[in-house]
């Protein structure tokens, strides 16, 4: 009797689920046919403003939405073709430049694409002056000029004069960043509070003309996107995009394997092997413009001493980490513009020969017992790679100190110049040399106070020579003479910098077999999902 | 007569009177106690929240405006945020806007961080709630039969079983969970709180989803809402169960002992009787305790779960806002952490004063 109570009693909870068993089911898995679910890891984004956006997911879904005034070509990265802009002239001095619009353009909201909207979108980016908003007030345009030098010169003409001189191509790849969306000012301003320009409204929404408008997004959860039928290259295949924020590899990987994702964007190398050994996944392997690299502080004597900064080069496996560690998330790359960019240096001269870095070590007279902290942010892969660095510096004589710390903690100590060697991540803001070649050979005061922290002023790098080459590259407005300055400001960076320059990222996706025509590019802004189609 | 009244008539007279006011004496006493212990709880949830958050060696900046912005633009949001202020003023600043209920917004999702906590805890509160009712339902009865069965194999079984729970890692088990039940079986849905196809025609109401498919009248979502909840709630409940089935069985083991059990059984009260109605009776009071303990546990933010299975969850929330340096989002989230445990301590003292009466 009593056994018959407690049992019972455990049987009542264990029936009610099973009741409920019997009578629903769950769902069978598999994505409807027009709708594409993408699992992600999404949690750096903070903002869908194109004047504020400037994290890696967020640009993404940023370039989905708007149509900017010029783009990357997605069959040839290298090149610009039009967006809201049918076609453009450059002056012969290179100082102005006129739009003439595509016609018949419209935003989600149903208003015309107008030359007003595309002036006062650059306006607003540079008025509200946020983070990225750099990129356009480089060319000397401020809050107070602005309206006089990006102005519409007629309902479908904008004109665009620089106060400072860059050369042309410089100017329309700047312009293809996600500060160039041209944004639907009639439906903003409808939302704009206290002359914020709609900013505070901008952040979650979507005001654009791009293949996508936005269906919601929850952050840290979910971003849901809505295909504008409308859309000038056509209306896209997928009715609706859905990236799920899923941080966890492994929760991805089941995803996808199940069918409640069709692209899974964050496995690491064992997963991928294992899906794409199925007929039913395959990979898209794109090499991307980001970089690693150490950053070798100029302010210790010892890592200021040339010669030890050239052992350090000779005493890395460069290799042995791409096939051990990396597995195909990275390719050894050693200059800063990454493979596919135009001026890129792909030249590799450096291979681990503990010998000569030995013999470096011993001419530099930096004495016997070199120790070197090194900061490195906790998390995969950085931490095996720097102790695949810490064992290969220990045979060559140098010993390294390990220090792993929180990525934002890394960067706060690297900001400070309070590092030795730190291990970092680079990615270009815009699709143009001068982006990465400003950060990593320009440092125009090396004071503690300058205004300008590039990566080369981080390092406490002082280079006034390719300070100014970088300048003049930035100016070049021939093509070739311009490609040919950046390889040379690369190889001198490769030779003597401040850097040891380890790899370029390959980002590694996986789809199901079914899903074509998913577009990554070669930045992160690149991505495009409206040629999306499943069969 | 006047003093018959006095002693006979219940209102009003001057004993009755004395009794109520000391009795309201007492509450007033009781109430201002407690009110006061629950300020300087908070306020010292504040300053501890405030002070950790500012002496961790992150740029707080650098979660607001990223690594490359310029420097006026930096010198701008330092301005807006009040960060240029000596940090006693800061706080000054950060207490009066709490008491006034401003939170602060959160940089990770631009949204008010008490809009970011409605919208994040209501998922938190459904699978802890979830796999609370698992871990009582199931735990109680398997505490009192192991502690009834001392020492047979039903003890030893459930003594495995319960220590299992503690000893396995909650994130290894949701994963062999999803492996086993959704990947292979088939038996459960996939992870994240309902399907695509349905989220976005749900309108959150409560924010706890089962209630808002009900509401929304649509079965399929709310049955697809309940599959999906079944394995994470089943993972945090075993999680729950084996904690409460540990102290359900030592607390009754300590209370059979008892001689007022033994008198009891020679009365010849049913074993029944006696077990459910008087010792899980003279257990329930620091049983309740074990259960609040469990629950505030999983409502502070069961993280590792909500990862596994992208779980929109508060554990997630401050997880990530953490991670991301995100200081307001934190702080405030903390504070509703805290204010949750006060809350389900006045409960349980609440719950004592009804299931004994010698709390009364």
């Amino acid at each position: 009797m009593k056994r018959r109570t407690m049992l019972t009693a455990m049987a009542f909870s264990v029936g009610v689920p099973a009741t409920l068993t019997g009578s629903f089911l769950p769902a069978g898995a598999a994505t409807p046919s027009d709708m594409l679910v993408m699992a992600k890891n999404i949690d750096d984004m903070i903002t869908l403003d194109p004047a504020e956006c400037f994290e890696f997911s967020g640009g993404e879904i940023v370039a989905q939405m708007y149509t900017r005034l010029v783009t990357p070509d997605p069959k040839d990265f290298s090149q610009l073709v039009g967006g809201v802009a049918e076609s453009w002239e450059v002056a012969d001095d290179g100082g102005r430049l006129t739009f003439k619009l595509r016609p018949g353009l419209t935003f989600h909201s149903g208003n015309p694409v107008t030359a007003e909207d595309v002036a006062w979108s650059l306006q607003r980016v540079v008025i509200l002056d946020k983070t990225p908003a750099f990129i356009l007030t480089q060319f000397g345009w401020t809050a107070d000029n602005v309206k006089e030098h990006v102005r519409a010169t007629g309902p479908d003409t904008v004109e665009l004069t620089l106060v400072n001189r860059f050369a042309p191509s410089l100017v329309l790849n700047a312009l293809s960043a996600g500060v160039g969306s041209v944004v639907d000012s009639k439906l903003v301003l409808e939302h704009e509070a206290d002359g914020d320009l709609g900013y505070g409204w901008l952040k979650n929404q979507s005001a654009g003309s791009g293949a996508f408008r936005l269906l919601s997004w929850k952050a840290k959860d979910a971003v849901a996107l809505e295909a504008n039928p409308d859309f000038y290259l056509g209306a896209p295949a997928m009715k609706r995009v859905i990236v799920r924020h899923i941080g966890e590899p492994a929760t991805q990987q089941l995803l996808i394997e199940k069918g409640d994702a069709d692209i899974a964007r964050n496995l690491s190398p064992d997963q991928i092997a294992k899906l794409t050994a199925s007929p039913d996944f395959k990979l898209l392997a794109q090499p991307k413009q980001s970089i690693l690299y150490i950053g070798l502080n100029q302010k210790n004597p010892i890592l200021a001493n040339p010669k030890v900064r050239e052992a350090l080069r000779h005493a890395v496996d460069y290799e042995g980490m791409v096939t051990n560690l990396l597995k195909g998330q990275w390719q050894v790359h050693q200059s800063f513009l990454g493979e596919g960019t135009f001026g890129a240096l792909n030249d590799n001269p450096y291979k681990l020969d503990i010998e000569k870095a030995k013999a470096l070590l011993a001419e530099s007279g930096a004495g016997p017992d070199l120790k070197i902290t090194f900061d490195v942010p906790n998390t995969s892969p950085y931490i095996d790679m720097a102790q695949a660095i810490q064992g290969s510096f220990g045979q060559a004589g140098v010993t390294v100190e390990l220090i792993q710390s929180d990525q934002k903690q890394v960067l706060t100590k690297y900001r400070a110049r309070n590092h030795d060697m730190v291990l970092m991540y680079w990615s270009p803001d815009y699709l143009d040399p001068h982006s990465t070649t400003d950060y990593f050979a320009r440092n125009p005061d090396n004071g503690d106070d300058a205004a300008s922290k590039t990566v080369a002023w981080r390092n406490a790098w002082d280079i006034p020579e390719l300070t100014e080459a970088t300048d003049a590259a930035a100016l070049e407005l021939d093509t070739e003479a311009r490609e040919q300055a950046y390889l040379e400001i690369q190889k001198e960076v490769q030779r003597n910098g401040a850097y040891v320059l380890l790899f370029q990222q390959v980002e590694n996706t996986v789809l199901r077999a079914n899903v074509d025509g998913f577009i990554s590019g070669p930045t992160f802004d690149t991505v495009n999902y409206s040629g999306v189609t499943k069969s | 007569m006047a003093v018959a009244q006095q002693s006979d008539g219940p209102i009003g007279s001057p004993a009755e009177e004395a009794r109520a006011h000391s009795a309201l004496l007492r509450l007033s006493s009781r109430a201002l106690s407690l009110i006061l212990s629950v300020v300087l709880t908070v306020f010292g949830l504040l300053v501890v929240t405030f002070f950790i958050g500012r002496v961790v060696p992150v740029d707080p900046l650098l979660a607001v405006v990223g690594d490359r912005a310029s420097e006026h633009v930096r010198a701008q949001a330092a301005l807006e945020l009040g960060l240029d202020l000596p940090l006693w003023q800061q706080f000054l600043r950060y207490l009066g806007d709490t008491l006034q209920g401003d939170f602060g917004n959160s940089v990770l999702s631009g949204q008010p961080v008490l809009d970011d906590i409605a919208r994040f805890f209501p998922a938190t509160l459904e699978l802890a709630t979830a796999a609370t009712l698992i871990g009582v339902l199931l735990g109680v009865p398997l505490g009192v039969l192991a502690a009834t069965r001392h020492g047979r194999w039903q003890d030893q079984l459930i003594r495995v079983v319960a220590l299992a729970g503690y000893s396995v890692p909650v994130f290894w088990l949701g994963l062999v969970g999803l492996l086993v039940f959704y990947a292979e079986l088939g038996w459960v849905a996939g992870p994240g709180r309902i399907d695509v196809i349905y989220e976005y025609s749900i309108e959150p109401v409560t924010g706890l989803m089962l209630v808002d498919t009900l509401l929304a009248g649509d079965h399929a979502a709310f049955v697809d809402a309940f599959w999906h909840l079944v394995l994470p709630a089943s993972v945090l409940g075993y999680l729950s169960l084996a904690y409460i089935t540990r102290m359900t069985r030592s607390l009754m083991l300590a209370e059979l002992g008892q001689e007022y059990v033994i008198a009891a059984r020679v009365k010849g009260l049913s074993e029944r009787r006696v077990i459910w109605r008087h010792v899980l009776g003279n257990i329930m009071v620091p049983l309740i305790t074990t259960v609040a303990l469990s629950y505030a546990y999983l409502l502070e933010g069961a993280v590792l779960t909500e990862t596994v299975f992208a779980w929109p969850g508060l554990g997630l929330y401050i997880t990530q806002s953490l991670f991301s340096a995100d200081l307001t989002a934190v702080l405030g989230a903390t504070i509703v952490i805290g204010l949750v445990f006060i809350g389900l301590n006045l409960l349980s003292d609440l719950l004592y004063t009804l299931v004994d009466p010698r709390a009364r």
